[in-house]
């Protein structure tokens, strides 16, 4: 399997060309006030036209660590070579001749020359700690570090069959593999009725879909019958991962008695929801977590419906008020924010009950193209149409991901079909909906930092 | 008989981009490289810092050991091509042996041109082209006290520069009216040479060698206008072109170099052939052109190498821009494109002579980019390659890119090819 390396990510529509970053760099690589001899350079579109300040009018010019470099294959003294470890393309400056061809072979001014010292020089990401990146006050610049996951997860387990039966374009499948890998092999899973076991966790012709236990409760006693089987485990002595991956159906409606229940007796419990917003799996009737407005065989759209008319339960927060050991939302979208959660949850979930809301688009049920899955997860984070946050009950509630220049919630809504039909008021309490859902999480927020 | 499903005569830039692009695509094919030289891969143009010492001879190889094994490729070192035999695979060495291929890429590279100059077998001279003369010319140089270097292109005049430093009086005769002609322009040149003269250095330009004889420890020369030079070191640095005695009955077309397509192949089936043997398109002519320089040969051979292996990936060449950079008693000079202005088209020229910085930029009549030059006046030369390739049009944005080549050239990047 191939090496997946961090990268240095900027994002234009932040940058206001401050040049801190530019400031960091000269200062930590040549101990320089100059900025002409920083390794990454901001340079300001449009010239002298410009106006100073305004973000996104600024543009960037850094040594990209190609996989392919160029200027490693134009180097005639072997002097440069891309790193198999780190990812970085290295320069040795005791090979270099100075001869300056890399310059030609570069076409993104990743490597130039620093003429107070007249020999090239490039980014070399401060060996893993680029020191651009905390320099950079507006957040543009940011170090992706999301590789460890596809190094170190490619190499665990996959403990799902291979050739699930999903939709085309369904992300349950990536979660669902990632999420057991991460859990590991001492695992008891339970998959109540929904896409899930339709995808085929509980397997064909009498063999399971996983290679750890998996049952297949109902929906209704999914959290009781896991706390069960936890304690009979904890009782024999054995460490056992007691987890759950089930639909919003299945947690919000008719499964949340036992799922309230088990968070408020404190049993041991990985339970994650995998949020499509409805009940895709038997034809995509409306759930509780279905959005106002939307689309679904039970809110349908015709001469007098226009999709369902009442607002979705708000079920992370509502486990919130379980004061559980850990509640998180997530977003296949942000998978280093997900991991993140997925390993505060599972060491959680050996103290009490740890509570993982993934908001999970559906291809079929949402009525979108199978390849624009993650992005229609992305632009639902962007407007903030979904907050990714997490709360345990010393720390509080935060934000893990804010998002300071929300999107229209109209670019999330154009995403998919199952709100084509909207008119604009429907619009408008959509986007007010967004806004006071903000609003009301912030306040949680900002309540449990006074206290704290 | 050996067959191999790739076949590599040679092992400088083009012949490792081949097998790099080969390997991309196809684990598992045989691959044989066939090269006459001694060495692991190295590449010639650090020859002239191995000459000054810079570069130890043991550190510049660009591909060691490890790399041919970890690659399962057979490299041979000592092997001289002498036939190639298309309508049977098969190529012909000198000692006779003959090895099969599916796939062949010739990337034979040039050789020094040896002028026919009466009494030339008559006397001892250096060239440089390899790490045996390279590490020749080091040695000679070091109990060297007047020297002449016949040829003003880069190899010369980085070789002159050697023996400058050194101490030794070097003089540089060259038949044209400027220095390095070919690679930079007047302006250019003119900052060249006065920075040789500055040095000491004594320069004939126009001047033909009619004339050469062994001395007592040297080489005696005699010019066409009379005049004669004494010198106890003689450095042939003319030019190079690509020895193809090995295709001779091959049906494999040539003309000053190997004829190509697009796609690097030959006339023949199944023989590719990359670097600076090659006669490809050039970018500005469309017609086939020698552009014996190192970026091309890499471009060159990866295509090659996509080619060879199948690669769908494949873009076809997009043609042979000249690139050059040059580094001169602490200065740099980056030549990018064509020099010659265009039917219609115009240039920027800013030039200080107090502080040497000279910068020229020549537009086409659609205010595309065909070259841009600098000495001591610093721009991205990959950006400016890239602009001048994609044949961007830059009408609004041409005078901030000739003020300000190194902000606007990067901001242009930005945009355009994310």
């Amino acid at each position: 399997m191939g090496q997946a390396y961090s990268t240095i990510a900027f994002d234009r529509s932040k940058c206001d060309g401050c040049g801190e970053c530019m400031q960091a760099c000269a200062r930590v690589k040549f101990d320089s006030d100059d900025t002409a001899r920083a390794l990454i350079q901001i340079v300001r579109s449009g010239g002298a036209r410009a106006e100073a300040g305004r973000p996104g009018e600024f543009e960037l010019a850094l040594c990209r660590q190609c996989g392919d470099p160029k200027c490693v294959s134009v180097c005639p003294a072997g002097a440069l070579g891309k790193n198999g470890a780190t990812g970085v393309i290295d320069w040795d400056a005791s090979k270099c001749v100075d001869c300056l061809l890399c310059t030609i072979g570069c076409a993104y001014a990743g490597i130039s020359l620093d003429e107070h010292s007249g020999r090239v020089s490039k980014c070399d990401t401060c060996d893993g700690k680029p020191a651009c990146v905390p320099a950079c006050p507006t957040g543009a610049l940011q170090h992706v570090t999301t590789a460890r996951i596809y190094n170190e997860v490619g190499s665990w387990e996959d403990l799902f069959a291979p050739g699930l039966a999903g939709c085309q374009g369904c992300n349950t499948e990536l979660l669902m593999r990632h999420a057991l890998r991460r859990v590991g092999p001492d695992t008891v899973l339970a998959t109540p009725p929904g896409c899930v076991p339709g995808m085929g966790s509980v397997g064909f012709n009498g063999t399971t879909g996983t290679k750890v236990p998996v049952f297949h409760p109902l929906l209704t006693n999914t959290a009781a019958m896991l706390a069960g089987i936890k304690r009979q485990y904890n009782r024999l002595g054995r460490k056992v991962t007691a987890m759950a991956i089930a639909g919003d159906g299945g947690a919000s409606d008719v499964g949340f008695q036992s799922l309230s229940g088990a968070a408020e007796r404190g049993e041991q419990i990985l339970f994650m929801v995998v949020d499509n917003e409805g009940y895709m799996n038997t034809g995509m009737q409306r759930s509780s977590c279905t959005p106002y407005g939307a689309w679904t065989s039970t809110t349908p759209v015709g001469e007098h419906g226009r999709g369902k008319t009442q607002d979705a339960k708000n079920l992370a927060l509502l486990m919130v008020n379980h004061r559980c050991e850990y509640v998180a939302t997530a977003s296949t979208a942000y998978m280093e924010d997900l991991y993140d959660k997925l390993d505060k949850a599972l060491a959680a979930s050996e103290r009490g009950f740890a509570y993982l809301h993934v908001y999970s688009p559906c291809t079929t049920g949402w009525r979108f193209q199978s390849q624009l899955n993650i992005e229609v997860a992305r632009k639902a984070v962007e407007c903030n149409f979904v907050t990714l946050w997490e709360y345990t009950p010393s720390g509080g509630l935060h934000f893990t991901r804010p998002v300071d220049r929300p999107l229209p919630v109209t670019d999330y809504l154009e995403a998919m079909g199952r709100f084509r039909h909207l008119g604009p008021e429907q619009v408008e309490h959509i986007q007010n909906k967004v806004q006071e859902n903000l609003r009301f999480v912030r306040k949680i927020a900002e309540t449990n930092h006074a206290e704290s | 008989m050996d067959t191999s499903d790739y076949l590599i005569v040679g092992s400088s830039h083009a012949a490792i981009e081949a097998i790099d692009a080969i390997r991309m695509h196809d684990n598992e094919g045989s691959i044989t490289v066939i090269t006459r030289d001694a060495h692991p891969p190295y590449s010639p143009t650090v020859l002239p810092y191995v000459v000054s010492g810079r570069s130890a001879p043991e550190r510049v190889c660009l591909r060691d050991a490890a790399y041919f094994e970890r690659n399962r490729i057979d490299y041979r070192c000592d092997a001289t091509l002498t036939e190639v035999l298309p309508d049977r695979h098969t190529i012909r060495l000198g000692d006779g042996t003959e090895l099969g291929y599916r796939r062949l890429l010739l990337a034979t590279g040039a050789s020094p041109i040896i002028p026919p100059l009466p009494g030339i077998d008559q006397v001892e001279y250096h060239v440089l082209r390899t790490l045996a003369d390279a590490t020749r010319l080091r040695s000679a140089m070091a109990g060297a006290r007047r020297a002449v270097v016949l040829g003003a292109g880069l190899v010369g005049m980085h070789a002159a520069e050697n023996l400058v430093k050194t101490g030794t009086a070097v003089t540089i005769v060259e038949m044209g009216p400027r220095l390095t002609s070919g690679y930079f322009d007047d302006t250019a040149a003119g900052l060249i040479e006065q920075a040789f003269l500055d040095a000491g250095t004594t320069i004939r330009t126009n001047s033909r060698v009619v004339g050469l004889a062994p001395t007592d420890g040297g080489v005696l020369l005699t010019l066409a206008d009379g005049a004669t030079l004494d010198a106890d070191l003689l450095l042939i640095a003319v030019g190079v072109r690509p020895e193809l005695g090995y295709l001779d009955g091959s049906g494999v077309s040539t003309d000053r170099g190997i004829l190509v397509d697009d796609h690097m192949l030959t006339s023949a089936p199944d023989v590719w052939a990359a670097g600076d043997c090659v006669q490809a398109r050039g970018f500005f002519s469309g017609t086939p052109t020698m552009n014996a320089i190192l970026p091309d040969a890499t471009v060159q051979g990866r295509i090659a190498g996509m080619a060879m292996a199948g690669d769908p990936g494949i873009k076809p060449y997009q043609g042979g821009v000249p690139l050059n950079t040059y580094h001169f008693f602490g200065r740099h000079a980056i030549s990018v494109g064509s020099s010659r202005k265009p039917d219609d088209g115009n240039e920027r020229v800013r030039f200080d002579p107090a502080s040497g910085r000279y910068l020229r930029a020549v537009f086409d009549r659609n205010d595309r980019l065909a070259g841009i030059f600098g000495v001591n006046e610093f721009f991205d030369a990959g950006i400016m390659a890239r602009l001048i390739l994609d044949r961007t049009e830059l009408a609004l944005v041409k005078d901030r890119l000739f003020a300000q080549p190194l902000a606007t050239g990067r901001e242009l990047m930005s945009q355009m090819w994310r």
